[in-house]
């Protein structure tokens, strides 16, 4: 009964996704932990890290595909909501720092006391607090989100233009952020980070535990999105991409429902944000550099829009590649994955998954009394 | 404003639309009674498109009057708003929601729930799921309910699009040449179903088809360069000397 339940939330895919998530978060630290160094599938604390890396990509992936796949909202600014969310982490990671910094200073940090700054800036205040940078990270992207999706969405800005602006928002916060007088570590941005709520980020078990909470953010974004796109307003973001006038004039307030989706996707990358950065160890302007938004984008459209699960296997499947590609040959990876875009868009135009589901449809199409076959009705 | 100015459904008076200098719509007034069908003709560039995205709030008027149920400013309103009021339109090209199936086509048009948060936790209900099935079988697309729109034919799209429509439940019903590209026996078809919608409801028909229009059998209003040329029964204004040289002798 649960099961069906459960079958008929996720799909085929979603379930197996879930699980292949389920055994990752038994297996990986098993296998870092237990598992003796000599073993063959012993692995790597920085292999552990590589891995909670690629699961908060996921997440980002996932957010774009809400807006991307669901609505038709192109965002190449997506990686301005997750950089402000790890932003609002990194913050209280420097406040946590404390008396352990090079210059011991009890309240600012270093790099303010390096720039020869008397006290903290106001936006810095209650960082030290937990729950309030953790409140950040949501609000800090949400509240950017609301403003530009009300003024862009109000103003029916669509399409490419749309795509133009976020582009364009997420290369003024990178000169914004590079700035040191915007108070934020400038050029290098937040590191030297030591410790989260008590726990040592160097330590190992800290890294499986942020692992683990990596997976468990992945599994509730999921479903989040899910929850979304099966409502009724899931619908009606559908029928917004599909056909935005007839939208319109049948009495949905359009803008509306981009806004929500366009915030809550905005936050979802926040989160995502949030759990890279201690994983990573720094957090500095570079993560606002539209190529980033642009390579996510790339993520969702080889797994495949609007699937969900394609944004997560494009998540997790490109950034391995990208790791394998630019270790072993670094400079054939921005080759690779030029080659890669251009390949999916004229091959594969709903990427992995969507060959995947063409595949299935073509073999029921094949059996005499499929599903697929069933001639077209025409009315006399 | 809330006194009724006028007994009429909708109520245009001296609306002037002008896009760079061209008057899409000159001083274009005329008049919808309760329960009227209407059907509006014109050659091309008449303003037949220009007067139903004026209605719908897709356009601002530059100036005019433009009452709905003799109280609603429509030149204040959005089209959303607009839409909730009670004015449904029919595009010229059949627009549905092609990823969507067709039963669910119908349940977005339903009436009803249209904010964010109720959507997002909205059920469908008994009462919801009949009228579907009542509105699926009265534009005959019960037995295409559970395919997506976009594998149906092109006539069965019109339909579908008007049986969204319908699911609006609005009082007055704007539809955009609902027999374009259909078979004979189609145009047939949907004459009878559009005179069937007018018992209870007031339709305004744009359409170039004229034998369509003959055997829709009502009060004709010829548009022509943004104004009315003439008014009265299909044959009183195939005769009027001004509408065969414009648009009929042809």
């Amino acid at each position: 009964m649960i099961t069906k339940r459960l079958f008929e939330f996720t799909g085929l895919p979603g379930l197996l996704m879930l699980l292949a998530l389920l055994v990752l978060a038994v297996y990986v630290p098993y296998a870092n932990l237990v598992l003796e160094k000599g073993s063959a599938f012993h692995l790597d604390t920085s292999a552990v890290v590589l891995l909670g890396k690629y699961l908060c990509f996921a997440i980002l992936a996932l957010s774009i595909d809400l807006v991307w796949g669901y609505c038709g909202i192109l965002s190449l600014g997506h990686g301005a909501f997750f950089a402000l969310g790890g932003y609002a982490m990194g913050m209280h990671l420097m406040r946590e720092i404390g008396t352990r910094g090079v210059y011991g200073d009890p309240i600012l940090p270093d790099f303010m006391v390096f720039l020869n700054w008397e006290e903290l800036p106001w936006f810095w205040y209650g960082f030290d607090q937990f729950w309030f940078a953790m409140v950040m990270v949501v609000l800090a992207p949400g509240s950017l989100a609301f403003v530009f999706g009300a003024l862009a969405f109000r103003s029916r800005v669509t399409g490419v233009y749309l795509s133009i602006i976020t582009q364009a928002l997420t290369f003024a916060l990178m000169l914004a952020f590079f700035r040191n007088e915007m108070g934020f570590g400038g050029n290098n941005g937040l590191t030297d980070f030591k410790d989260v709520l008590g726990f040592d980020l160097q330590a190992q078990s800290t890294r499986i535990g942020l692992y683990l909470l990596s997976i468990l953010a992945l599994i509730a974004a999921y479903v989040v999105c899910r929850l979304i796109v099966l409502s009724r307003l899931g619908k009606v973001l559908i029928a917004v991409r599909d056909a935005e006038s007839r939208t319109r004039f049948i009495g949905y307030r359009v803008e509306h429902y981009k806004l929500f989706v366009w915030t809550v996707s905005a936050m979802m990358a926040g989160v995502a944000g949030a759990l890279y950065v201690p994983q990573v160890g720094i957090i500095n302007p570079g993560e606002f550099a539209p190529a980033n938004s642009i390579e996510a984008v790339i993520w969702v459209a080889v797994g495949g829009r609007g699937t969900l699960v394609g944004a997560v296997i494009g998540g997790i499947g490109v950034n391995m590649g990208k790791s394998y590609f630019t270790g072993a040959i670094p400079e054939l990876w921005l080759f690779a994955l030029g080659g890669l875009f251009v390949f999916v868009t004229l091959f594969l135009p709903k990427g992995i998954l969507g060959l995947l589901s063409n595949l299935k449809r073509k073999r029921a199409a094949s059996e005499p009394d499929g599903p697929g076959t069933e001639p077209v009705k025409e009315r006399a | 404003m809330n006194t009724e100015l006028t007994s009429a459904v909708l109520y245009l008076d001296d609306v002037s639309v002008s896009f760079d200098g061209f008057k899409a719509l000159n001083a274009l007034s005329f008049v919808v009674k309760h329960g009227e069908m209407r059907a509006i003709i014109g050659p091309n560039g008449a303003g037949k498109t220009t007067m139903m995205d004026v209605i719908t709030g897709k356009t601002r008027p530059d100036v005019g009057t433009l009452l709905f149920d003799g109280s609603h400013d429509l030149t204040k309103l959005d089209e959303a708003s607009i839409a909730q009021l009670g004015i449904g339109r029919k595009f010229q090209r059949p627009t549905v929601f092609e990823s969507h199936t067709v039963r669910d086509n119908i349940l977005l048009s339903l009436s009803g729930v249209r904010s964010v948060f109720t959507t997002l936790f909205s059920v469908t209900t008994k009462d919801e799921r009949e009228r579907i099935e009542r509105l699926l079988e009265r534009v005959k697309l019960s037995d295409a309910a559970d395919r997506l729109a976009a594998e149906l034919s092109h006539g069965q799209k019109q339909w579908l699009e008007i049986g969204m429509l319908l699911a609006q439940d609005p009082s007055l019903l704007l539809v955009d040449e609902p027999v374009a590209g259909m078979t004979d026996a189609e145009t047939v078809q949907t004459a009878t179903l559009l005179r069937e919608i007018a018992k209870d409801h007031s339709v305004v028909v744009v359409e170039h088809d004229m034998s369509f229009v003959r055997d829709l059998d009502v009060m004709v209003t010829v548009l022509h360069e943004g104004s009315v040329l003439a008014e009265g029964s299909l044959d009183r204004v195939s005769a009027d000397e001004r509408v065969i040289d414009v648009y009929l002798g042809r």
